[in-house]
């Protein structure tokens, strides 16, 4: 540390001896006390969500015309402006919420009759919520198992566009294959891009102590950069498009043509429940929370933190590279500019929402899924637009990182140790 | 990693790393002599600008014009020397230095290689480096600012981001430059104070909240920009500030044009850099942040408020990102687009980190940034051969390359990151 690079003059000659770290993580914290119930444990989210909600509808009502007009004339007329306002933002969450699961009264018809057809056309909205739902589960796992191992990998959607840039290529070539075996070929490819994107950050955290936040978000820019050039050459390119040729499998949907509810879903539950029983039920995966809770004790009890950063970050890339392959061989079967455009950061929000457990992020995908489904309706049906969504998630996260504000809004007296969540363990590593 | 055993690993790593300097200098010698030197035809010249195309200076520079042959096999020449005494006897505590001079040879190589048989503006290519490391060094300061009083701050992309929504909505409706640059430095202290309750009142951990930080601003911008600018083009149309001649000093060949021939920014970005210099390692105040930055507890068992100067630093830091985001819009482009800091603010940290948490550093270090990503756009208008994608990849590669050669040998105030809890 202090050889040849020269004495910084204006620093302290001697490093301080390097404090031990608070035993209350992130990755604790978010794992929650273990005795809790389960209705301890989902009471922060779900107040979380609520208060997102809250102040996402207030976003709405100032960015909607409508009630905007209405509360210029608010000293002449306040109960119509409150009123202008609380129906706009009523038939916002209504359209989001039917476009997400189904509306109640369709659905009631539908079960009613008992008319497969009709039920199959009620469930399609939840369909829909399924479908944006299943990659969002792969990369919400990738981040997820970084926290676990107190790495913070920003870099999921590079990952992601790294295994489908993998998995495109043999999804694209070795037509020869039989189907079933061509599928599988596909996404383990996927799963072998992302693991390289992922090893690259890792290599070089467990080497040269380059902070795995910045060299992330570096290679997200480059994967990025890189889709773009793959798409001018073979074996991608087609045509004129900026838009790759057609991957030649795809997962078979599970519940006939009209719901595109496919394979996927089935796959990203198996994946969460692996990564699930490597974390609780496996050496490794204990070296991997120990390590994430506190190196210096894990080095001291003679794991190796090195390797364990390099395996983590290989295992979270090749978790959001399947994110890639599940897209390709379901609704995005051409690779595009922007493939994984935004889930990097709605994979963050999922792990911290998830609480870092498998479990959690399921149920958080889920959840994403039905704001994500239910914002298309939204915006076709009322034209709110769905930027709002991020904005909605974006508090979410506030909230779900910060349990003590959300303790302070609904006076909610914290249980248990509560001290400092330490994570971001400085530039050095 | 634990203190004894990297003392007691230095020497051995050092004498390896010298070892691997010198193979590096071989390689580049190498490469330059087969990629530049051999590449291009003998016989061809390279024609460097040193002069304004418009615009008088007291002089005028000639043209460089050099062998674009000869060139390379020379730069090479000097690399293999400098590799070959790395080797034998070694530059000891000067190969950084030394490594620095291989890496300038080497791009004028390329630039030789890149120019053969046309001509190529170096002035023109120095000028947007200065103006391309404008976002980054405002981003580099804030986060000097923020992390010297001990508050990691990764939200600097979206605090540049919300300055530059800010300065060109707030600018266009007020038809006024400067109130839209005062918006910008607003919202980036809003924002900033925002990060400081959320890191040091509510004591979320700091990089979580500075990415809540930039998702949010992301968000936000993105959407309001859907939602109004989109209809009313009006609102998203501040104009730019234009350039102020400093009487004389821009007449100055060379200087002159590159440094006092600009926009209120780029002389802002300099004042800053000194401002901040001065006032972190020559003023009773830097040295109170400094104290905080390092030992929050005895800092507190002197007197020194420790949340304050926290607040105060993070909030300040703030305004210096969002006057450096409202460069976007009021500085450059002219008009406000989605996601238009493009990870600049990343690029902002790394170069502070390089920079060693010192603003002259990290103003160094941002115009290499600077450099890369102007290099970049000139090659691409030159068509040297490299697909644009490639080059694109420059600013974020070689930010990479940098972080992971310098994180190891750097040293972040001690006590970065950790909240700090009164007894």
């Amino acid at each position: 540390m202090s050889d040849s690079a020269g004495p910084p003059s204006e620093e302290l000659e001697e490093p301080l001896p390097e404090e031990i770290q608070p035993t209350t993580t992130l990755a604790s914290e978010i794992a929650g006390p273990g005795k809790a119930s389960w209705r301890q444990r989902a009471l922060l989210p779900a107040l979380a969500i609520f208060t997102a909600l809250v102040l996402g509808g207030l976003i709405i009502i100032f960015s909607n015309q409508e009630s905007l007009d209405a509360w210029k004339r608010v000293f002449s007329d306040p109960v119509e402006a409150l009123s202008v306002s609380w129906r706009v933002v009523r038939d916002a969450y209504y359209a989001l919420f039917s476009g997400a699961l189904g509306s109640p009264s369709r659905l009631a018809r539908a079960f009613g009759s008992g008319d497969i057809d009709q039920i199959r056309g009620a469930l399609f909205p939840l369909s829909e919520t399924i479908v944006t739902a299943t990659p969002l589960i792969f990369v919400g796992l990738s981040v997820a198992l970084g926290f676990r191992a107190g790495l913070f990998n920003i870099g999921a959607e590079g990952q992601m566009t790294a295994g489908a840039i993998v998995a495109a290529a043999a999804g694209i070539s070795f037509g020869w294959l039989p189907g079933p075996i061509h599928l599988v070929f596909m996404v383990l490819a996927g799963f072998a891009g992302g693991a390289l994107w992922g090893a690259i950050p890792g290599v070089l955290k467990a080497k040269t102590g380059a902070h795995e936040v910045i060299t992330t978000i570096m290679l997200n820019f480059v994967a990025i950069s890189l889709t773009l050039y793959l798409l001018s050459v073979a074996p991608f390119k087609q045509q004129a498009e900026p838009i790759s040729k057609p991957v030649k499998v795809t997962f078979p949907h599970l519940f006939g043509a009209n719901l595109r509810v496919h394979l996927g879903i089935f796959l990203a539950l198996v994946v969460a429940f692996l990564v699930a029983w490597l974390l609780n039920r496996t050496t490794i995966g204990f070296e991997f929370r120990a390590v994430g809770a506190n190196p210096a004790a894990a080095r001291a009890a003679g794991m190796n933190p090195t390797r364990t950063t390099i395996l983590v970050m290989t295992l979270a890339g090749g978790l959001a590279g399947l994110a890639g392959a599940n897209q390709l061989a379901s609704i995005t079967p051409s690779l595009i500019p922007g493939f994984a455009s935004g889930l990097g950061f709605d994979a963050i929000a999922l792990a911290l929402l998830g609480r870092g457990t498998p479990t959690g992020v399921v149920a958080a995908a889920f959840m994403f899924g039905v704001l994500r489904a239910g914002g298309r309706t939204m915006q076709a049906t009322t034209q709110t637009p769905i930027d709002i969504i991020v904005v909605i998630q974006a508090l979410v996260i506030v909230f779900v990182a910060a349990p003590a504000l959300v303790r302070a809004i609904y006076r909610i007296r914290a249980r248990g140790v509560t001290g400092p969540q330490t994570f971001a363990k400085g530039w050095g590593g | 990693m634990s203190a004894p055993a990297r003392t007691v690993a230095a020497p051995v790593g050092s004498v390896r790393r010298a070892q691997v300097m010198g193979i590096f200098f071989l390689l580049v010698a190498a490469l330059v002599l087969i990629a530049f030197g051999i590449g291009s035809h003998s016989g061809l010249q390279s024609r460097l600008g040193l002069s304004p195309a418009r615009g008088e200076t007291f002089f005028r520079f000639p043209d460089l014009v050099v062998p674009s042959r000869g060139t390379s096999m020379l730069i090479a020449a000097v690399c293999g020397f400098l590799g070959g005494v790395q080797l034998t006897r070694g530059f000891g505590r000067r190969t950084t230095l030394v490594l620095g001079i291989v890496m300038l040879l080497f791009v004028f190589a390329f630039l030789t290689w890149a120019a053969r048989d046309r001509s190529l503006s170096l002035l023109g290519m120095l000028q947007s480096t200065v103006l391309r490391s404008v976002p980054i060094t405002f981003g580099a300061l804030s986060g000097v600012l923020c992390e010297r009083s001990g508050v990691i701050n990764i939200g600097i992309e979206g605090m540049l981001l919300s300055g530059a929504f800010t300065g060109a909505v707030v600018g266009s409706i007020t038809d006024s430059l400067w109130v839209g640059l005062l918006a910008g430095a607003i919202i980036g202290g809003l924002i900033a104070w925002l990060l400081a309750v959320l890191a040091i009142r509510y004591l979320v951990d700091q990089i979580v909240a500075g990415t809540v930080i930039n998702i949010l601003a992301l968000g936000l911008t993105s959407f309001l920009t859907d939602q109004f600018l989109q209809r009313n083009q009006e609102l998203n149309n501040p104009g730019r500030f234009q350039n102020i001649q400093i009487p004389l000093l821009s007449k100055i060949p060379l200087i002159g044009p590159i440094m006092f021939d600009n926009n209120i920014f780029v002389y802002l970005m300099f004042l800053l850099v000194i401002l901040i210099y001065v006032g972190l390692f020559y003023t009773r105040w830097g040295l109170r942040v400094r104290a905080v930055g390092e030992h929050p507890r005895a800092a507190d068992t002197v007197g020194i408020r420790v949340l304050f100067t926290r607040y105060r630093n993070v909030i300040l830091g703030g305004i210096v990102a969002g006057v450096g985001g409202a460069y976007f819009t009021l500085g450059a482009v002219g008009r406000f687009e989605e996601g238009m800091t493009a990870g600049r603010g990343y690029i902002g940290l790394a170069a502070m980190i390089f920079g060693r948490w010192n603003p002259i550093g990290a103003l160094g270090a941002a115009l290499i940034f600077g450099f890369a990503d102007s290099l970049q756009v000139k090659l691409n208008i030159l068509q040297v051969g490299i697909p644009s994608e490639f080059l694109a990849m420059a600013p974020y590669l070689v930010t990479l390359f940098i972080v992971a050669g310098a994180a190891a040998r750097i040293r972040p105030p001690a006590a970065d990151g950790k909240p700090y809890i009164k007894e």
